[in-house]
């Protein structure tokens, strides 16, 4: 008999890194494994644990090697997740205004070519569904969502656009995140929204904590434009609804 | 209050505190100091919170004014350091009267070293760190000529001093295998462990470009993005490894066939564009041993030569055994 439990995967990343891995994919079974171990485990932490970092399939924990075990760490994280029953609780979930229209959704006609849809059915799509906050990578406030609809899946671009502008939702290979600062990307831009993943100085800093779900709400180019100005002096202006 | 103005500095001089913790959950890296040992007795030597922040200096140097008097510590690689002109040994106790400066440029050996300063470095900390993470923008910016930082300082009766260090220069790394090291045949990982790797020139901060053969992983160069830990080598779709450092990327999408043992990432990150290092695999016990005799070193009894005269040049001072000098200290 398979338990979850011996699903698991431990792997090592230096002394000081364990990866417990639930899988090799994207999957929203495999991250709500992770999402459950990383609460589990932060609600009872072990002396010499340092910081955690869920990602799409794996939890990495930071440890101090000469405080806590790789024996001790291992036989915690099996006992906790031997009693994971299901997903951690989200704590919120965060109403993210966007513009789809013309530079701000500037793929919109290419993904809609693709998925042989008009334009406005790649909207009404993307702005229907509800996302999970699976990860934070590649740069501070990159957020990684679950729950883009299939029909989106347009694969990367066969080689890389000059920088995207800030705040911009990008999609590929399935998959699709909110990026927080301009860097060149291989994604399709679907949208912009006048909300911020990240503001230092503002209360929460990060918007959504990983495992949190996300909506896009569109609006359009003129109240963008406001309530992008309003984001830019450190107002909070996603609005926070009961999690599903 | 006192200050540093910063007269030249070369690219890449930064502010490292010990790091920035508890974010790497919204994709920010700790960033931090490239050699943490040397950070770490640079702060030591002055009697400062161990991790408080330092100057890094990289190999484009720095030279430095001192604005009211002040004791400065340098630690770590081999630079080559004057006061107004006159040599100080690599690793030093100096104090700097006012309008006095303190040129660091690269020297014999070693891509890293670190200013401390008797007191602290009067910066807004940002996500609990005054360690700058420059592609993110996190922390201060980089130093740049013209820039005066702040320094609330501490009087220090400390004598200029050279500080004896037991850092033996090596080119063996000791690394655990994985986390992705079944993407890798054993003959790809024996490739790994018996070339020989030349650090790359366009390594930074963020990475160390590993110039070898090709690797091949078995089951190709893409897996589903997961975390990154300092010194992981990662090995893109062209097969050419690089080490991942201190400012690396949060997450990664690349096969990452080992990962340097903590103790020995501050080899790798001394070596230089050009220099060569050979990868050793060990088992996770003696990584955690070789992190407990490293974390010792740290709190071993400090050993300072003072510097009786200070027009010696940094030859002369080495070639001289001043036994007498050797204090102990206990932590």
């Amino acid at each position: 008999m398979t338990t979850q439990a011996t699903m698991l995967k431990f792997l090592d990343a230096g002394e000081g890194a364990l990866v417990v891995e639930f899988g090799r994919e994207v999957d929203p079974a495999v991250n709500d494994r992770v999402m459950a171990l990383d609460a589990a485990l932060a609600a009872d932490a072990p002396a010499g644990l340092v910081e955690l970092a869920p990602t799409y399939r794996s939890l990495m924990i930071h440890y101090e090697p000469l405080k806590l075990t790789r024996a001790d760490l291992t036989a915690r994280v099996e006992r906790l997740a031997s009693g994971l029953r299901a997903a951690a609780k989200a704590r919120a979930l965060w109403v993210l205004p966007v513009c789809y229209d013309g530079e701000c959704g500037e793929d919109v006609g290419v993904i809609a070519d693709w998925a042989k849809l008009t334009p406005e059915q790649v909207i009404a799509l993307h702005s229907g569904a509800t996302y999970r906050v699976y990860m934070y990578g590649f740069a501070p406030g990159w957020c990684y969502l679950g729950g883009l609809p299939k029909e989106l899946g347009i694969s990367r671009r066969a080689t890389p656009r000059p920088p995207i502008p800030p705040n911009t939702i990008i999609v590929a290979g399935g998959l699709s995140l909110v990026a927080t600062n301009s860097m060149p990307t291989g994604w399709w831009l679907i949208g912009r929204t006048a909300e911020r993943m990240m503001t230092l100085g503002r209360e929460p800093v990060f918007l959504a904590e990983p495992g949190d779900y996300l909506r896009f709400e569109r609006v359009d180019r003129a109240t963008f434009n406001a309530l992008d100005a309003r984001a830019a002096a450190g107002e909070l202006v996603a609005r926070k609804e009961t999690p599903p | 209050m006192s200050g540093l103005k910063v007269v030249a500095a070369g690219p890449g001089v930064t502010i490292q505190d010990s790091g920035r913790p508890d974010y790497l959950r919204f994709g920010v890296t700790g960033a931090g100091p490239m050699d943490k040992a040397a950070h770490a007795l640079a702060n030591r030597v002055l009697g400062n919170r161990p991790g408080a922040a330092a100057i890094e200096v990289s190999l484009g140097g720095v030279e430095l004014e001192a604005q009211g008097i002040l004791t400065l510590a340098v630690a770590g690689g081999d630079f080559a350091i004057s006061r107004d002109g006159r040599a100080l040994p690599g690793n030093c106790i100096v104090t700097l009267a006012p309008g006095q400066r303190l040129r660091i440029r690269s020297g014999a050996s070693g891509a890293w070293c670190y200013v401390a300063v008797a007191g602290r470095f009067d910066f807004p900390p940002v996500l609990g760190s005054l360690s700058a993470h420059t592609r993110s923008g996190l922390g201060p910016p980089a130093l740049a000529a013209g820039q005066a930082l702040g320094v609330a300082a501490v009087e220090m009766s400390l004598d200029d001093s050279m500080i004896n260090v037991d850092w033996p220069p090596g080119d063996v790394v000791r690394v655990l295998l994985g986390p992705q090291d079944d993407y890798f045949s054993p003959e790809q990982i024996e490739l790994f462990l018996s070339s020989e790797w030349r650090v790359g020139g366009r390594s930074d901060r963020m990475a160390y470009a590993l110039e070898g053969p090709s690797l091949v992983p078995a089951h190709g160069f893409n897996i589903v993005s997961d975390g990154v830990a300092e010194g992981a080598i990662q090995v893109p779709g062209e097969g050419k490894p690089i080490a991942l450092m201190a400012d690396r990327q949060p997450t990664g999408g690349y096969p990452k066939i080992a990962n340097i043992i903590g103790a020995d990432i501050r080899l790798l990150a001394q070596k230089r564009p050009g220099e060569t290092v050979r990868f050793k695999a060990v088992t996770h016990e003696e990584a955690v041993a070789a992190r407990r005799e490293a974390a010792a070193q740290a709190n071993a009894p400090l050993s300072l030569t003072p510097l009786l005269r200070t027009h010696f040049s940094s030859e002369d001072l080495l070639g001289v055994n001043l036994v007498g000098g050797v204090v102990a200290g206990e932590e």
